[in-house]
């Protein structure tokens, strides 16, 4: 993966850099040291790897905002991280860079039941913003997959999403308010405890912008009363076209489950032989929950299970008590895990049209085969999150390559189809060079010039989400500015 | 009036104007600082080009009008989640409520408060024309996408002033069974406590209004079983904020949430009338109370009490003028006064109030929309000029 060549005129001025963070932090917030800045050469794509310049842990906005001072008279580029979770590679260092770390911000700053809110730093965890409403019996909705580690930094980056989202939505529909700063250092309050913007709705350009507008500090996110309870029920079947047609037709009735979970035989059976949940052997699974109180969930679960078996399902098995409701979840809240001990794999994200599922599926087999990697199937079917998983030996010479050429196909056809790249994941650097199978030339500038309003110079997290040729004129504008 | 038949005639349209553009869907939603210019309208830009039931999508061109894709979705037993309010009858005005409108002014009714919440929240993506004559799309059809920025968000609410919308798309929604609790006898901040404590319950409530003098209105939908259970639970425990009665007629129901969505109450009788969005806990301590001040004035919420409507009559307008202006009787001095109160309410509280219905030389006086922060402003300002750069879409309009 190209990354643009490290500013020599940033990297012959590192001790002066590193003085001057020095001056506005205290000294263990400030890490230069070669091999301290080496816990922050990668993210979760682990693949690329690189050491930043020094990496700073600020404690405050305040921090925040003296170190972005510096960074953007020094023309320094500042990529910042929350928990580094990031799957496309969005915490990636390049060697003239500072990598601004939030995990020593992790404080609640309000918590308001009576108007559904709480506000937090950002560097506070997913799971930890549920926790530290769970005893009044709320939730935070948005639930990635790495919400035990992830930062809601990093999850406004990404605008990140979870299986319940069919329901409630993602990052964006449960965002309220942002305290940010600007590459200039300048503090910005965007929205608040109430529910609409008064002008041009900026949070919602700035949730998802991997980092690149600005850097945010606090958070005001809605919170939700829990419902009564959840009831998950594993519907088999013996094809994909059959259990798509079931989710479409559960959809279709007007029932909306917080959950449709898919997976395929691969996945099954890797899931089966990783955590022996007791999944049936057959070529679709779904998992669907629904929420309520008892009478709720037996009305729901009833009509549900009543279109599922117009299908003719292999296995159907409704959750009777809390421990198999357990078990119903193991298999597929292991799926990755069940993955990465069989091998390597990459994880893909691209979500179609859940009427083109049955088409994505037989065209993701036959282009499996075509490459001689297996591809295992699981994904959110309510929404048409795909999440493909390419099987491949990281040792073996030529294999990285041969995945990722696949998995460009592989998201290729989900633009084809109506769909996009990626769902919940983000571009990073991942998918940065297939930005082109999506967007025109001009769709990319209107996106751009977003960046150029709110970082002229470029400075923020400056090699991600646009191709490396696209948006070099800017970065090396930025660059000379800087000079 | 400038009404192109197509995307590409539009873009030619654009790129070929020297002058500014007053750019409208139907042109029923006449709010912000009246704009000089030649009008601009999409109404001819119509139709549903994609509606997949089983995928909960539907995409339309900007013109189409919104009840011919309430009604394609109702054969489906389907519905826009965010139920775009119609606000004809209070503004005062004619003509075809489009989709594009709907869009371009984030129009979201009563059920904003639940899981599926605003306008926003419900549009997967768009198509546009900016100002430069770049014709663009950004998200696209499907659920969950997070390729590229957000700019179908930040054209949602813009009011035409970063680009003309051509096509949007959105996710829709089952149409539910619904019921509805009137609570009568709570008044002020006891109502706002029987909202409170019916949104934070575990009982799924997708509408919560205030009527002062009236009721509070709860909205519960679902299916059968569950609305009566649900209605049944919120029923006891909110027995003591007063008379709780049920209505469980599907069709009396919906009428009661379609006047609250539309603000019906203020069709007649409203010389001026603010949109006010605070949080709830500060509503009455902060805006209601900061505003009854000056005169008595009628007012109805929404969204948990986050949502205010607020009417002033030509009556109430010149006492406000006596009282504060020796000499000056005017309505529209007492207007200006009572605007200035509520805007500097919400700066100081957090929220912001929009003059959303007055004579236009009032409007052309005031800022209608909440002046912002200057940090905000200046971003908001710098957007405008990269889309916008020969200011012809709708320039000023949200100043």
């Amino acid at each position: 993966m190209e990354m643009p060549t490290p500013e020599p005129r940033v990297l012959s001025r590192k001790p002066s850099i590193v003085a001057r963070l020095r001056s506005v932090l205290p000294s263990d917030a400030v890490i230069d040291d070669p091999t301290a800045t080496r816990a922050y050469e990668c993210d979760a794509l682990t693949a690329y790897r690189c050491p930043p310049l020094a990496a700073v842990l600020p404690a405050s906005t305040d921090e925040v905002a003296a170190v972005l001072r510096i960074c953007h008279e020094e023309g320094v580029p500042v990529v910042p991280r929350g928990a580094g979770t990031s799957l496309a590679g969005g915490a990636l260092p390049t060697a003239d860079c500072v990598i601004l770390g939030l995990m020593r911000m992790t404080e609640v700053l309000e918590v308001d039941l009576s108007d559904r809110l709480i506000r937090v730093q950002a560097g506070r965890t997913n799971l930890s913003v549920s926790g530290a409403v769970e005893a009044d019996e709320f939730f935070y909705a948005p639930d990635p997959s790495s919400q035990l580690a992830c930062a809601i930094g990093g999850n406004i980056a990404m605008n990140s999403g979870g299986a319940h989202c069919l329901k409630y939505g993602v990052t964006t529909n449960n965002l309220l308010g942002v305290k940010m700063v600007t590459m200039t250092g300048e503090i910005l309050e965007i929205g608040g405890g109430h529910l609409d913007a008064a002008g041009l709705d900026l949070l919602g350009v700035i949730c998802g912008s991997e980092g690149q507008l600005g850097l945010v500090t606090e958070a005001t996110l809605r919170i939700l009363r829990k419902p009564e309870g959840a009831r998950p029920v594993l519907i088999g079947y013996d094809s994909n076209e059959v259990a798509g047609a079931c989710v479409s037709d559960i959809i279709k009735a007007g029932i909306l489950p917080v959950a449709i979970e898919f997976m395929d035989r691969p996945c099954i059976r890797a899931c089966e032989a990783f955590a022996g949940a007791g999944y049936p052997d057959c070529e679709a699974l779904l998992i669907i929950e629904v929420e309520g109180s008892e009478a709720e969930i037996d009305e729901q679960l009833g009509l549900i299970l009543q279109i599922a078996r117009r299908h003719n399902p292999v296995e159907l098995r409704e959750a009777g008590s809390e421990d198999e409701a357990k078990r119903i979840w193991l298999g597929r809240k292991s799926a990755f895990g069940a993955m990465g001990q069989i091998n390597d794999y990459m994880c893909l994200d691209g979500t179609i049209p859940v009427s083109s599922l049955p088409t994505v599926l037989r065209r993701i087999g036959e282009l499996s085969d075509e490459y001689g990697l297996d591809v295992a199937n699981v994904f959110h079917a309510g929404d048409g999150n795909m999440h493909p998983l390419i099987l491949f030996d990281a040792n073996t010479p030529g294999q990285l390559e041969t995945c990722e050429a696949l998995g460009a196909e592989i998201l290729k056809l989900c633009v084809e189809v109506g769909g996009c790249l990626t769902g919940e994941h983000g571009v990073g650097i991942e998918k940065r060079d297939l930005m082109e199978v999506q967007f025109s030339a001009e769709e990319l500038e209107t996106q751009m010039r977003v960046k150029d309003v709110f970082d002229p110079q470029w400075l923020l997290n400056p090699a991600k989400v646009f191709p490396l040729a696209t948006s070099a004129a800017r970065r090396a504008a930025g660059r000379d500015a800087a000079a | 009036m400038l009404a192109p038949w197509s995307e590409a005639e539009l873009a030619d349209l654009i790129r070929g104007a020297e002058a500014p553009l007053v750019v409208q869907g139907g042109g029923t939603r006449p709010v912000g600082r009246p704009v000089d210019g030649t009008r601009l309208s999409t109404e001819n830009i119509t139709g549903i080009s994609l509606y997949e039931p089983g995928a909960l999508t539907l995409v339309a061109r900007a013109g189409t009008p919104l009840a011919e894709i309430e009604e394609t979705l109702a054969a489906e037993n389907q519905v826009l989640a965010f139920e775009p309010p119609d606000l004809r009858a209070v503004l005062g005005t004619e003509g075809t409520p489009t989709i594009g409108g709907v869009v371009a002014t984030n129009a979201s009714g009563p059920r904003r408060i639940a899981a599926s919440g605003a306008c926003r929240d419900a549009l997967l993506g768009v198509r546009f024309v900016d100002g430069t004559g770049t014709v663009a799309k950004n998200g696209g059809r499907v659920m969950k996408n997070v390729t590229g920025y957000d700019l179908v968000k930040l054209f949602c609410g813009s009011w035409g002033t970063l680009g003309v919308l051509t096509e949007v798309s959105l996710k829709v929604a089952p149409k539910l069974s619904s019921a509805t609790i009137a609570i009568r006898g709570a008044e002020g901040a006891d109502a706002l406590s029987a909202m409170t404590d019916a949104v934070t319950s575990p009982f799924d409530i997708s509408g919560a209004a205030y009527v002062p003098g009236e009721a509070v209105y709860l909205r519960i939908e679902g299916l059968e079983a569950s609305i009566t259970y649900r209605a049944g639970r919120l029923q006891s425990q909110l027995a003591g904020f007063g008379s709780v009665e049920i209505t469980d007629d599907r069709e009396a129901s919906a009428a009661i949430w379609q006047r609250l969505r539309d603000v019906r109450d203020f069709a007649d009788d409203s010389y001026a009338l603010w949109r006010v969005s605070m949080r709830p806990s500060a509503m009455f301590d902060a805006l209601i109370a900061g505003a009854t001040e000056l005169a008595p004035l009628d007012y109805r919420l929404d969204w948990s009490a986050g949502l205010a409507w607020l009417r002033l009559t030509e009556a109430e307008a010149r006492t406000i003028a006596n009282a504060r202006v020796p000499g000056d009787s005017t309505a529209a001095t007492g207007a200006a006064i009572l605007h200035q109160k509520l805007q500097d309410i919400t700066a100081a509280a957090g929220g912001h109030a929009t003059l959303f219905k007055a004579p236009e030389a009032l409007r052309r006086s005031v800022p209608s929309f909440q002046p912002e922060a200057p940090g905000i402003a200046a971003l908001s300002q710098g957007l405008r000029a990269k889309f916008d750069p020969r200011n012809l879409l709708n320039p000023g309009l949200m100043l």
